[in-house]
């Protein structure tokens, strides 16, 4: 595993849905190379299909056409379950709207994954509160969502996605539902799991000055894309 | 993880806990009864009245149990001749002295003492051997002997009731009663034979079948019954068929003719309970299923409204590597947990409840291990079975519209 290893390699995706009658195509063939410690910023207007490629990406949805590779696996081709054991090993989601369970403990929601991933009571501890504590919450352990603040929320999602070390953060429009103030505290966050531990990020965002934090920019538009650059940081 | 679940939605959880609990409860609130019963039957009931390797030579069923009898039948016992205190003093001299033989005669009859009085009495004439055969002991006094039944002497054993109505505070041996206007010195008072069904079986006066109660109790020289005790099963149905040999010899019934004479035993009321505890207990799963079922339905409308409410949380646990296999096994595991804590209370509860019914009524209860555990099960499996439908569903939810669901 080289610095420049491919993590995700798509080919030609696609995905239709129907609706009704009408058949949506909302992607069209997409072929994309995202390497290891790459922090990527994936953009384009509603409707643009970045969702649906982002639901592909992270193996909760399968495509209709073409292939996905990551890190190695094909993963148009897999099972439920396989894809369960997929996005519990290699992915750690970010959500706009945080998805933490609103009745557990901050340490509870991150030792989440650890529990189906089959870690032991004691790791499982251990390593939530690691990586609370790498987000600035090592004080919030036994706190639940609704006595955190929006920031502190998103921070114990991004704590939750960590503590798998999977290969790639998947972040969707996580500054979403923050303050601008609270926004750049996030991606100061990113920035700093990428430059600092080398974690891979692919974010989807509309907002441009969100987008401006990534390495890169893949801007989406009906269904396929229409730039992809470098930009600095 | 699934108890959190569960404390935190209590209403819900509080009613599909109702769906085993009710059935469980029903189940062993019957059980615990017709256990009582069943146990009360064989041990008390049939003991009591009947004696225990006991039968009761009558003329015809005293007690009617099952079916009612058909007019010829009740004509052709009417012509019936009665037993008579020859027939017993024939059996007597004619059994093995190894069996305990004696007559049983009896009326409801007036008793007074002074001025008090008391319609209700049952007035026995018996033989000496009677408190033996029927395991009457005495509490105070004595019972009387042969040489007061030879006499005619005019005695009587009251019973504990009869005691506390007439003598309150006061020992009755010694004193004088009147049954049916005609004075007996109380020489005894049995011990309390308790209850049969409410009904007190201690309100009786019992005097040698030779004394003035004759005339109260049956036409001259009639027995209602000659009773005669074994030691063992065995020898009661071999007393039984000499009884009935010499009995139809002394009549000379010809082979082709039936016997004009009736043998009664507590296995005639045994069966007839047989047949009434068969019948419940095959009513009884029918009426259990029915609300095992009901509560079953309950439970998985309950478990779809929990799956349905809490579709986000499966997309979350999903998104963060829940299998299929997981989320089926969360929510069976809740439905278990539920049903498990619905059928405990529902035994604590059906205990109670048959307790309840025990001391308000005059019905027996009975505490069963075995029906502990099919009621334990039971609950448990219409808790795993109702949840098995809902918890699918949940295991089977698209992650990404899972997620999208608000």
């Amino acid at each position: 595993m080289n610095e420049n290893h491919v993590l995700i390699r798509t080919v030609g995706l696609t995905r239709e849905y129907t609706m009704g009658v009408e058949v949506v195509r909302a992607l069209r063939g997409v072929d994309l190379e995202i390497r290891r410690n790459e922090y990527v910023a994936i953009m384009g207007p509603s409707g643009s299909g970045k969702s649906t490629f982002m639901n592909l990406i992270g193996c909760l949805d399968t495509p209709t056409g073409g292939q996905y590779w990551l890190n190695g696996n094909e993963v148009s081709k897999m099972s439920d379950d396989e894809l369960a054991r997929i996005r519990n090993r290699e992915i750690g989601f970010v959500f706009q709207t945080f998805n933490l369970l609103p009745r557990a403990t901050s340490a509870h929601n991150v030792e989440l994954p650890l529990i189906y991933a089959g870690v032991g009571t004691k790791e499982r501890r251990d390593r939530a509160a690691a990586a609370l504590e790498s987000v600035g919450l090592g004080d919030r352990m036994l706190h639940k969502p609704s006595e955190l603040s929006g920031g502190q929320r998103q921070r114990v999602a991004i704590a939750r996605a960590l503590v798998t070390e999977p290969s790639i953060i998947l972040a969707d429009e996580p500054t979403g539902n923050l303050d601008s103030q609270t926004s750049e505290e996030i991606m100061k966050v990113f920035a700093d799991l990428n430059d600092r531990a080398g974690q891979t990020i692919v974010m989807v965002t509309h907002e441009h000055d969100i987008a401006a934090h990534a390495k890169r920019v893949v801007t989406l538009h009906d269904g396929v894309i229409s730039s992809d650059r470098a930009q600095a940081a | 993880m699934a108890f959190g679940m569960i404390r935190a939605q209590k209403l819900k959880s509080f009613f599909s806990l109702i769906g085993a609990f009710i059935g469980v409860t029903f189940l062993i609130g019957v059980v615990t009864i017709v256990n009582g019963m069943d146990r009360y039957m064989k041990d008390d009931f049939a003991g009591k009245l009947f004696g225990i390797n006991t039968f009761t030579l009558r003329f015809r069923p005293f007690v009617n149990v099952g079916q009612e009898p058909s007019r010829e039948q009740r004509r052709e016992w009417n012509r019936r001749p009665r037993l008579k205190i020859a027939d017993y003093e024939f059996l007597a001299s004619q059994l093995d002295p190894s069996y305990l033989v004696g007559v049983e005669s009896m009326n409801q009859v007036e008793a007074a003492v002074g001025t008090k009085r008391s319609r209700s009495i049952e007035a026995r004439g018996v033989t000496e051997s009677y408190f033996r055969i029927r395991k009457i002991d005495i509490a105070e006094g004595r019972v009387f002997a042969q040489p007061e039944v030879e006499h005619g002497s005019n005695v009587v054993v009251i019973g504990s009731e009869v005691a506390d109505k007439f003598f309150k505070g006061v020992d009755p041996v010694g004193r004088t009663i009147r049954v049916a206007d005609f004075p007996y010195r109380i020489i005894g008072v049995a011990a309390s034979q308790g209850k049969v069904f409410g009904q007190s079986l201690d309100k009786f006066v019992i005097a040698p079948y030779t004394s003035q109660i004759k005339r109260v109790v049956n036409p001259h020289n009639v027995v209602d019954g000659i009773i005669v005790k074994a030691q063992d099963i065995a020898g009661m149905n071999a007393a039984r068929a000499d009884v009935e040999s010499l009995m139809r010899a002394r009549r000379h019934l010809k082979p082709s003719q039936p016997d004009n004479f009736h043998f009664e035993t507590s296995d005639d009321v045994l069966s007839f309970w047989a047949n009434i505890s068969r019948i419940l207990y095959t009513v009884l799963p029918a009426l259990v299923g029915i609300s095992l079922v009901v509560g079953g339905i309950v439970i998985m409308n309950i478990m779809l409204m929990a799956v349905s409410e809490r579709t986000r949380e499966i997309g979350i646990r999903k998104s963060l590597g829940a299998r299929r296999r997981d989320i089926l096994r969360q929510f069976l595991v809740e439905a278990t947990a539920l049903s498990t804590f619905g059928a405990a209370l529902g035994i604590v509860a059906g205990i109670a409840l048959a307790y309840l019914i025990k001391a308000t009524t005059p019905m027996p209860a009975t505490v069963s291990l075995g029906w502990i555990v099919v009621a334990v099960f039971l609950g448990v499996g219409v808790g795993v079975i109702s949840g098995v439908y809902p918890a699918s569903r949940a295991s089977r939810l698209d992650p990404v519209a899972a997620l999208r669901f608000e």
